[in-house]
């Protein structure tokens, strides 16, 4: 929830001075904003089985991950608006958002966040040290040459990382369908003599469970798992996205299967959450999120100058 | 003007490609988003409604493969125009484009032709973080066997654009995000320019002068084309004369029209939004240096981006990126 409420703050604001003329230069986040709405499960069913110590890469859409991953809100929020007090000093920006803190990191060149995962793993395990890596991918990264090396090379070295495919059926504006030969990746793990799991419909129970198997195995020193999680992208691209490429209807489908939506039903429904618990959680998190938002507008820019640090330690 | 027909240089690529599609069957384009979204910056649209998925071919996420293709395609007869996205994907396919699209021409003694074009966008100012604002050029042009282009105006991106696709050797096709007359992006309006309907070409090679002037010479490519126009008239106002120079190619490069000017002037200063260092600004000084250092009446400047990465903050980002000031700064300080 408080990824949510997250994106959805980070909806509006990217809007504030870019109307009426949309314009990406403009207002207090400029840049590509790609938010997460809608993909939470995939973030959440995995890394609830994570500690700090672990480590996840993520991509060019990462709010998700790094909000489950314990990565420090406030300070995310402040990358986000390129602020002195954000993570890597208003270096990075939204598709950077680096913690090291707790062993966060991403790429927004598709297919990237993958060999830095896999290298992570190769570090733990030659220092004898406990930890898992986790590299999240869209599904359109699996078309990579950087996906079918790092699968190979975890496996042949028997790697602790879990490789995580988002599958949202679609890369900007090209469909799974016309970029990829098979229906699901997970069935591409045979080729690198892996587990290949896949979980429909977003759910993120099926998810923690299968999750929690492969970081098990993983941790007891017998090597990498593939998921794939059908999952859906319930904004545009990036903001500013006319999606004129989604089938009609496609949109109003899936926000239906909102799965924030879903969880709190289904979490009624079996006796596991009442309306007012809901209530309580969804305003803590709502206040969460506001609290982020506020240290991050308050927070000062950068000097100008600062742009020539830390190019090197 | 009268009949004045003004374009945004995506538009003028996009048309420009149209119009060899219609007259040669042997052009097609790939890439990424290229199809019925029409680029992510607007330099297919209309294709894919026109020539259909056959010719106009979304791929997937998969450069090394499809550029690799487009080699392939092209030595053997047929003329692909293949977008790189952002040039700084470049790393994930650059053996494709230094090792292949570069070198099979002289590996093959001049037997194999590689007439492909490829396009990528460049540049930043817009706050979208290192991996997706840089230039490059001079990475490119560092490395032989590819020509290196980059329009700052609508009537150089068609007229290059033709030359480029009928060119049997590879062509690297710049272009700068902020020139390109995307609503979204914030534009330079100086690029959106006259550009006749018909087809025509401009050659490679040959830099042109956009300014005369007689007390410096300015020069740039790309979007440092119209930072160099806005610093002379900030000069012009403080009664110096600069002349411009747009570089228009990078590979080849015409020294001569670049030497003329300084041996006019007896002053240069260089302007790019590329890193400062082992790239396009030392290679133009070098230029001067190399034939006749005697022409200089001052040391050249150079106005280019420091050797940082990309920062995402607007002040940092502003701070990095050469701009007219920097420009009249450097003249200032020239003795
Ligand atoms: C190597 C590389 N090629 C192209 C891009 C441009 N790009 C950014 S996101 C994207 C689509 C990614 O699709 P997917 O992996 O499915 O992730 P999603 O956006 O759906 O989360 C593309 C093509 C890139 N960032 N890096």
């Amino acid at each position: 929830m408080v990824s949510r409420f997250f994106e959805e703050a980070m909806e509006s604001i990217y809007m504030e001075g870019k109307t009426p003329v949309f314009n990406m230069a403009e207002g207090p986040i400029p840049g590509e904003m790609h938010l997460s709405n809608g993909q939470e499960p995939c973030a959440v069913g995995v890394i609830a089985h994570l500690t700090a110590g672990d480590i996840v890469t993520a991509t060019h859409r990462p709010h998700h991950q790094a909000i489950a991953k314990g990565v420090d809100l406030d300070k995310m929020a402040a990358e986000i608006f390129g602020k002195k007090t954000g993570l890597s000093g208003g270096r990075g920006g939204h598709m950077h958002i680096f913690d090291a803190d707790v062993n966060f990191a991403c790429s927004g060149i598709i297919g990237q966040g993958m060999g830095p995962a896999v290298g992570a793993a190769l570090s733990r395990k030659m220092r004898g040290e406990d930890g898992v890596a986790v590299a999240f991918l869209g599904e359109g990264a699996v078309n990579q040459g950087a996906f079918h090396e790092s699968l190979n090379l975890a496996s042949v070295w028997k790697l602790p990382v879990i490789f995580v495919v988002e599958d949202n059926a679609w890369g900007i504006s090209v469909s799974k369908k016309q970029s990829t030969a098979v229906e699901h990746n997970a069935v591409r793990a045979q080729a690198y003599n892996m587990p290949g799991r896949f979980i429909a419909d977003n759910d993120p129970i099926a998810l923690f469970d299968v999750a929690g198997v492969a970081i098990e195995a993983a941790r007891a020193g017998h090597g990498p798992t593939l998921i794939e999680v059908e999952t859906y992208r319930l904004a545009g691209h990036f903001m500013g996205d006319a999606e004129d490429y989604r089938p009609e209807g496609e949109i109003d489908g899936l926000k239906a299967k909102d799965p924030i939506l879903v969880m709190k039903k289904r979490l009624i429904n079996d006796g596991l959450l009442t309306e007012d618990q809901h209530t309580a959680l969804s305003d803590k998190a709502k206040a969460r999120v506001d609290a982020a938002i506020t240290f991050a507008r308050e927070s000062d820019f950068p000097a100008p100058e600062e742009a020539l640090e830390k190019v090197f330690v | 003007m009268e009949n004045e027909r003004k374009l945004t240089i995506a538009r003028a690529m996009a048309e420009a490609t149209a119009q060899e599609m219609r007259r040669d069957n042997s052009v097609f384009v790939m890439g990424e988003d290229i199809g019925q979204l029409g680029g992510v910056y607007g330099n297919t649209r209309g294709l894919w409604k026109e020539f259909g998925p056959e010719r106009v071919r979304d791929t997937p996420i998969s450069e090394t493969a499809f550029i690799g293709a487009a080699v392939g395609a092209a030595q053997d007869g047929m003329r692909p125009v293949v977008e790189l996205m952002f040039v700084d994907f470049f790393g994930v396919c650059m053996d494709a484009i230094y090792n292949l699209m570069a070198k099979n021409i002289y590996f093959s003694g001049g037997k194999f032709k590689v007439p492909m074009v490829l396009m990528t966008s460049v540049g930043g100012g817009y706050s979208d973080g290192g991996q997706h604002s840089q230039c490059l050029y001079g990475t490119f042009a560092h490395l032989p066997g590819m020509k290196v282009i980059c329009p700052s105006n609508a009537y150089d991106a068609k007229g290059m654009m033709i030359e480029a696709i009928r060119d049997d050797s590879p062509v690297v096709y710049m272009y700068h995000k902020g020139l390109q007359g995307m609503g979204w992006l914030g534009t330079e309006s100086g690029a959106t320019v006259h550009t006749p309907s018909e087809d025509y070409t401009v050659p490679f090679g040959k830099a042109k002068v956009v300014r005369e002037g007689g007390d410096v010479t300015l020069v740039g490519i790309g979007m440092s084309v119209h930072d160099s126009l806005k610093a002379a008239e900030k000069l012009e106002s403080q009664g110096v004369s600069a002349e411009v120079v747009d570089l228009r190619s990078l590979v080849p490069l015409d020294r001569d029209t670049v030497f003329n000017s300084v041996a006019k002037t007896g002053r240069l200063i260089v302007v790019d939004e590329d890193y400062k260092s082992f790239g396009l600004t030392g290679e133009i000084i070098t230029t001067i240096a190399e034939r006749d250092i005697s022409v200089l009446k001052a040391s050249p400047q150079r106005v280019a981006y420091p050797d940082i990465p990309i920062p995402f903050s607007r002040p940092m980002e502003r701070f990095a990126l050469p701009n007219p000031d920097k420009i009249v700064a450097a003249y200032n300080e020239m003795n």
